[in-house]
């Protein structure tokens, strides 16, 4: 479960993140829309422990992050939208590496890894250092330590950037069969298809407040947009005007 | 042509002007101290040089000559650093770029791109030397009445100076390239450049340069006229160089001296840019390539695990990941020669002290250097800890998103980063202190003195190292290499030196009373002044080890990402 209560987080004067206030239980893949610089990546960022909220509060699986960060920290797992690794360690040692972070080692952690490696097709890199991974590799390898301790909660950021289709789908597949084991996923992503068709309920954050959130049915319903998809429904939310105006000036 | 060339090089300037313009306006004081320790450098380069020269200048006849040749020793030394820098700033100008794959895909002319990308270069790695240059030409222009027409000759002599090294360097990457992989040439020319510093420095130093200004060492005084006569290096642009401006100062001047220079340059560029045109493409390709590397990595953990089996999962994990780290990056390890070096120089230092010419040694004047010794030594761990401890928290900057998402209390990460650190260091201190005090047969209390306070300030330095890393960090720096010269590690230096000051003052006072003591022939008295002082001196050591690292972990909580 992952709960935020009035978070807040500002840069100066300038408000990135502005009391939101979420919860998504056990079981749920949660997607998390907007527009450029709307607050996703701070949120997330804020969820992981990496940014400092200014204000508000976050617990993941019942544990605080302020007041038990060790324990919060524990049952996460986080998938930014960057993949910066090690380049000098190859991909085995850094999924040990990440393992060790989280207190694991041992016989299990070998297993764990090349359960992975295998499932994500790096098998054959295994032995190479990341620096010659493509990028799509990378997320892979990303994507895996994020996985490497069994965590109960995922969070992650635009997770289908560089992945190739198959990669796309077995992250689809491996997702959902985690939500359908009880843990909890929210998710960032501008792909609209893979959310319309992945996640349970859906938030449209936008200039650092959730200006919609619930299931597909229920956002049509908020927004009284009748039977529309999530591509409309997310136009209408975040300024479709600007789509339009972009398209003409194509046009032109 | 120009207009081109300019717009191809307007975003790095423009960078450069906003960087200035941040700096600036982030903080005064920065600008005040990197401005004084720069004006303190040049004042003493100028005050060196000018000393050196005004006493040339009272020898007849020989006085010009010796002048003549130090200016030419100066210009090749910087002829030689010029073409190894060059050569490895343009293998990042010209290969692995971040703005490269928008030039070489947009309709620019090759011609353009070789001149922006030799200019970048040449920039990059002559502006240092340049700067060395200003005191050292100052000098001889104030001792030789050069006028204000020499610094216009002086810039007119040292631009074609600076192009035929960038042209050379980067002609010589280019073919290195067409050979290597580009990321395997960077390991390679690292170590060979390194390496070629290092050999450099100490050939340097042991061929004992100070023995040649003294002319009674020589058969007779014709010999060393004749030497003194002779070009250093007839056909190297640096004797040209000196030629132009010696015979400027001293006469006679010859013109066809700077039309040699200019003319060569001028070749040379039109040379690199043929080399280029053919070369390039096919290199550029090639720097594309991922170099493969397999790495056996069951060998790191059969021998680090059992060694690390007894602290804490996390903190093995960590250490190990450290030390492949280390390893594994090129620009890293290959600094050790340099160290290895620095360590050579400083132990042959001791042995070429006047001291051991077959006579007895004075007992005061062993004391004396054996304690002065720690501040020198304290001066080498500190450069040594600038180089690997200080940049060790910036290297973690892009990773930082895996470290703080993860359980791993920061407090674990800097325990992990400070013994890695120190317990190399305190080993490399212990044997230079102890290797020094048996070359100068010091006694037991000096010995026992020298070993405590130099563990006390391996502890204090490392400490100081990793905190002002902390505090300063370079995050967006992928060259640990650089990160040592920046504001933060200038600062880290003065305040390792003002430590060591201090420690060497205050243990000044028992180290005399004991030597005053012994020398009088009377038994060593440890009385309150002593123990006072030596008490104060761990007072100061340790506060300045856990004060540093407190300071160093609560900036780490701040750290945002």
């Amino acid at each position: 479960m992952i709960r935020l209560k009035g978070l807040t987080k500002l840069f100066g004067s300038f408000t990135a993140v502005d009391r939101i206030d979420l919860h998504v239980p056990r079981g749920e893949l949660f997607g998390f829309l907007g527009p450029n610089g709307a607050g996703k990546t701070t949120t997330l960022r804020m969820i992981a422990g990496i940014l400092r909220p200014s204000d508000g509060r976050v617990w993941i699986g019942g544990d605080d992050l302020i007041a038990r960060p060790m324990a919060a920290k524990s049952r996460l797992g986080f998938i930014p939208d960057r993949p910066f690794i090690y380049d000098k360690l190859t991909g085995a040692e850094f999924l040990r590496f990440v393992a060790g972070l989280f207190g694991h080692d041992g016989e299990k952690v070998e297993y764990r890894i090349n359960e992975l490696l295998d499932l994500f097709e790096l098998s054959v890199w295994k032995d190479e250092l990341v620096e010659s991974y493509s990028h799509g590799m990378r997320q892979k390898l990303i994507i895996s330590s994020a996985l490497i301790h069994r965590p109960e909660c995922i969070v992650v950021d635009e997770p289908m950037v560089g992945l190739d289709p198959k990669g796309a789908r077995l992250l689809k597949d491996i997702f959902r069969g985690f939500v359908d084991r009880n843990g909890t996923i929210l998710m960032s992503t501008h792909t609209l298809e893979v959310a319309e068709v992945m996640c349970d309920r859906i938030g449209i954050i936008q200039e650092g407040k959730i200006v919609a959130c619930g299931s597909m049915n229920e956002l049509r319903r908020q927004t009284a947009a009748g039977d529309v998809s999530l591509e409309e429904l997310f136009l209408k939310l975040t300024g479709g005007a600007a789509v339009r105006e972009l398209t003409a000036v194509l046009e032109d | 042509m120009i207009q081109p060339l300019i717009l191809i090089l307007t975003p790095k300037w423009r960078s450069a002007l906003t960087r200035i313009r941040q700096e600036q306006s982030t903080s005064g004081t920065r600008a005040l101290i990197i401005a004084g320790v720069g004006l303190v450098f040049w004042l003493g380069i100028f005050g060196v040089v000018y000393r050196l020269l005004r006493y040339f200048r009272g020898v007849e006849e020989i006085g010009p000559l010796l002048a003549g040749k130090l200016l030419g020793i100066v210009l090749l030394s910087f002829l030689s650093i010029l073409l190894l820098s060059n050569v490895i700033t343009s293998l990042s100008a010209f290969f692995l770029a971040k703005d490269l794959d928008l030039l070489v895909s947009s309709p620019v002319d090759w011609l353009y791109l070789y001149l922006s990308k030799l200019a970048e270069t040449l920039l990059h790695s002559s502006w240092m030397v340049a700067l060395m240059a200003v005191p050292i030409f100052s000098a001889y222009g104030i001792i030789y009445h050069g006028g204000l027409l020499f610094p216009l000759l002086t810039v007119v002599v040292f631009a074609p100076l600076v192009v035929i090294p960038a042209v050379i360097g980067s002609a010589l990457t280019l073919i290195l390239v067409n050979v290597f992989p580009a990321r395997r040439t960077r390991d390679l020319l690292s170590v060979i450049a390194i390496g070629a510093a290092g050999v450099l420095v100490l050939l340097f130093r042991v061929i004992r340069p100070e023995r040649l200004a003294r002319p009674e060492g020589f058969a007779n005084l014709l010999d060393f006229i004749t030497l003194l006569r002779t070009p250093t290096s007839p056909y190297l642009p640096s004797e040209w160089a000196t030629d132009a401006l010696m015979g400027y100062l001293v006469g006679p001047f010859d013109i066809f001296t700077l039309i040699m220079l200019w003319s060569t340059a001028a070749a040379f560029v039109v040379l690199g840019s043929l080399l280029h045109r053919s070369l390039y493409p096919r290199g550029f390709t090639r720097a594309q390539e991922g170099s493969e590397r397999f790495v056996r990595g069951w060998i790191w953990q059969a021998i680090l695990g059992p060694v690390f089996r007894p602290v804490s999962v996390a903190r093995r994990e960590f250490i190990v990941k450290d030390l492949k780290l280390f390893f594994r990056d090129t620009t890293q390890w290959s600094q050790l020669i340099l160290l290895a070096v620095l360590v050579v120089i400083y132990l042959f230092n001791i042995r070429a002290l006047p001291l051991f010419s077959g006579e007895q040694v004075p007992f005061v004047m062993v004391t004396v250097i054996s304690f002065l010794n720690l501040g020198l030594a304290g001066f080498v761990l500190a450069s040594i800890a600038a180089r690997f401890i200080f940049p060790s928290i910036s290297l973690e900057g892009r990773q930082m998103w895996l470290l703080r998402s993860s359980p791993l209390d920061l407090g674990t990460l800097l325990w992990s980063k400070y013994w890695i650190g120190t317990i190399p260091l305190l080993v490399l201190a212990l044997g230079i202190t102890v290797f020094t005090n048996v070359l100068l047969k010091v006694t037991p209390f000096m010995m026992a003195v020298g070993i405590t306070t130099i563990i006390l300030l391996t502890l204090a330095i490392s400490a100081m190292a990793l905190g002002f890393g902390s505090l300063y960090p370079q995050f967006e720096t992928e060259n640990a290499a650089q990160i040592p010269t920046s504001y933060g590690g200038l600062v880290f230096m003065m305040s390792t030196i003002a430590l060591l000051a201090l420690v060497i003052v205050v243990e000044a006072v028992p180290v005399s009373a004991y030597l005053r003591g012994t020398f009088n022939g009377e038994p060593v008295r440890v009385d309150a002044r002593m123990v006072g002082s030596f008490a104060a001196v761990v007072i100061i050591c340790l506060s300045a080890t856990i004060i540093p690292l407190k300071v160093g972990l609560r900036k780490m909580e701040q750290f945002e990402f």
